[in-house]
């Protein structure tokens, strides 16, 4: 049960039993958020960074509030203030943080595998708050906790995953991780944004969404960038809104059962339906919830106590 | 690297009598039984504390509440610096505020277990009061910790481990000095 | 003043010798090539044991000179080149300014005859600026000596304006060379697209992207008659292309890297950028098509692509890093040792791929083979040599290699150029 690794980079590199130590772990502090004194000591003297040269308030500020709840002192960096926009490197904001002697960098970036790349010099621990349309591991496993607490296994379950699967970092972590813990993955989407390169890591792909969602357990809908899908992957919202977007009738097919799920922040009536949003099958302020808990689990497996053999 | 038993000092029925001693040391010492409140430390004082709650219920045919520590979080001793400390959730559903809190832990040593479990409880409310009762008192503290009910007193050396085995989870009731292979310390 | 050359296994793949002879180098020129040579003015040098080959030439390098020194310049780029056994480098016109005109061509040969260790061949652009917009003076940048035309790395995409340099440089004794990539395909792309760029999140360059451009350029070579030389080949489907076009009888050659032929797209997993170059390491059906296409003949040459960035270029994230890895030190070896001692690419072949086609297409009729007359630029090898690449040991004024620590066997010997010794290990 042992979580022997120095950097959370992506869903890939853990193993099933590595994610269920994190949502076991996320299990038992999130009884702390719930206290009057929401706060315990363990991280205390840690310092951790918050890098963020995307902006996500949400993301952000749901790493802050777990570091602090652990009693960790944190600093958010953005782009905005760093030396960045002084034409400072990657690799020299970093040992410029370093040897303020910090314990740990929280690291959200547009370009895929700067985590990676952080962590191949860098002797903090590197967690991954999201690179480019790679990975974003600790939404997957607040994602993997909701899912738990409502179905209480994943074995089996039939998870939709519907959007623009191409360009998400969400739709990837989330996929590994599913298929790690034996779920049944579909990926929905127009073909433009579903590449049947993800069939090769266990996910099936369909471009009918009314039949994807048959018995499905879950439904997770991705939140679609009305900037940057212009007319190349798809003609038109109105289009992609008849086709793709998450109504009541089209709810109607999923399991009896079924929970919506929403990485946020949502786009009211383009991908998903107000009252779809807002319906008691929602969870997606649960996710939001969970996120916490899962962000405190992922700081203090890989910060607290003493010095470990690392064996990754 | 095989742990030795070294001796057995106490079996069921020595156990049994200890816990009823303790019971009606509390009864005598709580005047208002309404006011009191048992939070076991995990693991082996969660059982501990069910245990007197059954036999404050047998005894005065009082329910008091119980609630489960964990203390992983508190901690300042990992003692073991290459095994990660599974953290367990805590779980007390009552309010602790102004009540009269009976601590419950198995192996009072240095101290140091209770000094986080009493930070816990008091970043859990104010209560009016904390006891503390633990079955084995083996001296050795590094901290000023005394406890107000104890099962037994077992001076040992600073190697040797005491094991309480309750039957919950270890099948059987007894208490055993054992000689650790290494120099792993409780 | 003389050089023997004596009881070395002489490989001249352009009249098919392969055994054991004596060279006799008079100055600049080889005097003798037979058995048993002896001229008692001459120094000799006891090659018993070694290969001794044409002088290689890499008729694809970027000396970065003038505009870039920091990465890499005429001096050390042709340092690495003599340790790396070449006696020739070509090198492409990307430099600041862009060599587009006869004084850029005319001042990296004064340079290069000042600081170079083997012969500089300076390839023009066929744009001005290869900005793909008007052709440059290729009739007086042939002149001044640039050896061959190309736009690398500005891909030119006016398929009028490629038809019509091709026909223009009918006039002269030239190679247009193409950079095969289609921007509108490949905008944005880091690395291969295929499995691989899905799982690391990196946009992907297509095959199409390549191939669009080698048909492009077949079609072209067919319908003006006139030969065109593809660079750096890297997908099965460039390859079938040249195949079908060789069957044809169309006037066209074609050239692959060390490390297309070496590695493919799954090592990105750790997005270390010296494995990011363009064209990008492809898939390993494509590694398996290039090896053979080299093996058969479907392609020519193989070449490095040298292309210098300093470490503080390279160290960013992946898809702010430049494209492009150096090869003059450890193409030989690579090759030696995975391919040739593997099986894969007989000895012949590759020194064939190395010395005799890249002279045959650059029009050098004095290089790549064996025979009085001849320029006396020779590779000596020792197939038996173990080396362990360390790109901390390089001449290159850059790193930025992915080969660091690979042990090889088989290693350049000594480079001879123009009758010199520049070279012994
Ligand atoms: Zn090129
Ligand atoms: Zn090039």
């Amino acid at each position: 049960m042992a979580f022997n690794h120095k950097h959370l980079l992506g869903i890939q590199s853990l193993s099933a039993q590595d994610i269920r130590t994190i949502l076991d772990t996320a299990e038992s502090l999130s009884e702390i958020s719930s206290r009057e004194v929401k706060k315990v000591p363990i991280l205390r003297g840690k310092t951790i960074i918050n890098l963020f040269y995307e902006a996500s308030t949400r993301t952000r500020s749901s790493f802050e509030l777990a570091a602090k709840r652990l009693s960790a002192d944190i600093s958010n960096f953005s782009k905005a203030t760093s030396a960045v926009v002084k034409g400072e490197t990657l690799k020299d904001t970093i040992l410029n943080l370093e040897a303020m002697n910090i314990d740990a960098i929280i690291m959200r970036h547009a370009s895929s595998g700067s985590p990676h790349f952080v962590s191949s010099f860098c002797s903090s621990h590197v967690i991954n708050a999201g690179d480019g349309t790679h990975e974003h591991p600790t939404q997957a496993l607040l994602d993997a906790l909701t899912i738990q607490q409502e179905k209480q296994t994943f074995k089996d379950l039939k998870v939709v995953i519907v959007g623009d699967i191409l360009h998400s970092r969400v739709a990837r972590s989330d996929l590994y991780l599913l298929k790690k813990l034996g779920a049944k993955v579909v990926l929905v989407g127009p073909p433009s944004l579903v590449p049947p390169a993800f069939k090769k890591y266990g996910a099936q792909i369909d471009y009918n969404f009314d039949r994807a969602i048959e018995d499905a357990d879950v439904v997770m809908m991705l939140r679609i960038q009305l900037e940057r899908q212009k007319r190349i992957y798809f003609p038109s919202l109105s289009e992609y809104h008849e086709l793709f977007s998450l109504t009541p009738q089209r709810f109607s097919r999923a399991k009896h059962d079924a929970i919506i799920m929403h990485p946020g922040p949502i786009n009211r009536d383009v991908e998903i339906s107000t009252d779809m949003a807002d319906s008691a099958k929602s969870v997606i302020l649960k996710q939001v919830e969970n996120g916490i808990a899962v962000r405190m689990a992922v700081l203090y497996l890989l910060l607290g106590g003493k010095e470990r053999e690392i064996t990754d | 690297m095989e742990d030795k038993v070294k001796a057995k000092i106490m079996d069921s029925r020595k156990i049994k009598r200890s816990f009823h001693r303790m019971t009606h040391e509390i009864i005598e010492r709580n005047r208002d039984l309404n006011n009191l409140v048992i939070v076991g430390v995990r693991t082996r004082g969660v059982f501990i504390a069910h245990r007197i709650q059954g036999l404050i219920q047998e005894f005065e045919g009082i329910e008091i509440p119980v609630g489960v520590l964990d203390i992983t979080l508190y901690r300042d001793d990992f003692s073991d610096p290459t095994e990660q400390h599974i953290v367990k959730k805590t779980e007390i559903d009552f309010s602790i505020d102004k009540r009269d809190v009976l601590l419950v832990d198995d192996v009072l040593f240095t101290g140091r277990t209770i000094r986080a479990a009493m930070d816990s409880l008091i970043d859990l409310g104010r209560p009016k009061s904390i006891q503390l009762l633990v079955f084995i008192d083996r001296g050795h503290r590094e901290l000023p910790i005394r406890a107000d009910y104890v099962g037994k007193f077992l001076p040992t050396s600073r190697r040797e481990r005491v094991k309480l085995q309750m039957k919950e989870i270890d099948n059987k009731d007894e208490v055993l000095i054992i000689e650790p292979a290494g120099t792993k310390q409780e | 003043m003389k050089l023997l050359i004596k009881n070395g296994r002489v490989i001249d793949p352009a009249s098919g010798t392969d055994k054991t002879l004596d060279i006799l180098i008079d100055r600049k020129k080889i005097a003798a090539v037979g058995s048993k040579i002896n001229d008692k003015t001459a120094k000799v040098v006891d090659a018993a044991g070694k290969v001794v080959a044409p002088g290689f030439i890499d008729m694809h390098v970027h000396l970065r000179e003038p505009g870039y020194e920091h990465k890499e310049t005429i001096a050390t780029g042709t340092l690495a080149a003599a340790a790396g056994g070449f006696t020739s480098v070509a090198c492409m016109p990307n430099t600041s300014p862009i060599n587009d005109n006869p004084g850029v061509t005319h001042s990296i040969l004064t340079e290069a005859k000042r600081s170079a260790r083997v012969n500089v061949l300076p390839i023009a652009a066929i744009t001005r600026e290869s900005a793909g917009e008007e052709l440059t003076e290729m009739v007086n940048q042939a002149k001044a000596g640039a050896v061959a035309f190309s736009d690398d790395g500005r891909p030119l995409t006016n398929n009028q304006l490629m038809r019509r340099a091709m026909e223009y440089s009918q006039m002269l004794e030239t190679t247009i060379i193409d950079h095969c990539e289609t921007p509108d395909l490949s905008a944005g792309g880091v690395m291969h697209e295929g499995d691989y760029s899905y799982q690391f999140g990196l946009k992907g360059i297509p095959s199409s992207s390549e191939e669009v451009m080698v048909a492009r350029d077949i079609i072209l070579a067919e319908s003006t008659g006139v030969g065109i030389h593809l660079a750096h080949l890297s997908t099965r489907g460039s390859v079938e292309l040249v195949r079908r076009a060789k069957a044809k009888k169309i006037p066209v050659t074609a050239e692959v890297t060390p490390h297309h032929l070496l590695l493919d797209d799954s090592l990105l997993e750790h997005y270390d950028t010296n494995l990011k170059m363009k064209p990008p390491l492809r898939d390993k059906k494509d590694v398996q098509s290039l090896r053979k296409a080299a093996k058969e003949g479907v392609i020519d040459v193989i070449a490095t692509d040298h292309a210098p960035h300093t470490p503080d270029e390279k160290e960013v994230e992946f898809d702010q890093a430049p494209f492009g890895i150096i090869g003059l030190e450890t193409c030989v070896s690579l090759i030696l040792d995975r391919l040739v001692r593997e099986g894969i690419l007989p000895l012949s072949r590759f020194i064939e791929m190395i010395s005799s086609a890249p002279a045959r297409i650059l029009n050098l009729t004095d290089k790549g083979k064996i025979q009085p007359g001849a320029d006396a630029d020779l590779t000596l090898l020792d197939l038996n040599r173990e080396v362990i690449v360390d790109v901390f040991a390089f001449r290159s004024h850059s790193r930025n290699s992915p080969f660091h620590g690979w042990k090889l066997k088989g290693a350049p010997e000594m480079t001879i150029v123009g009758g010199k010794i520049v070279y012994h290990c």
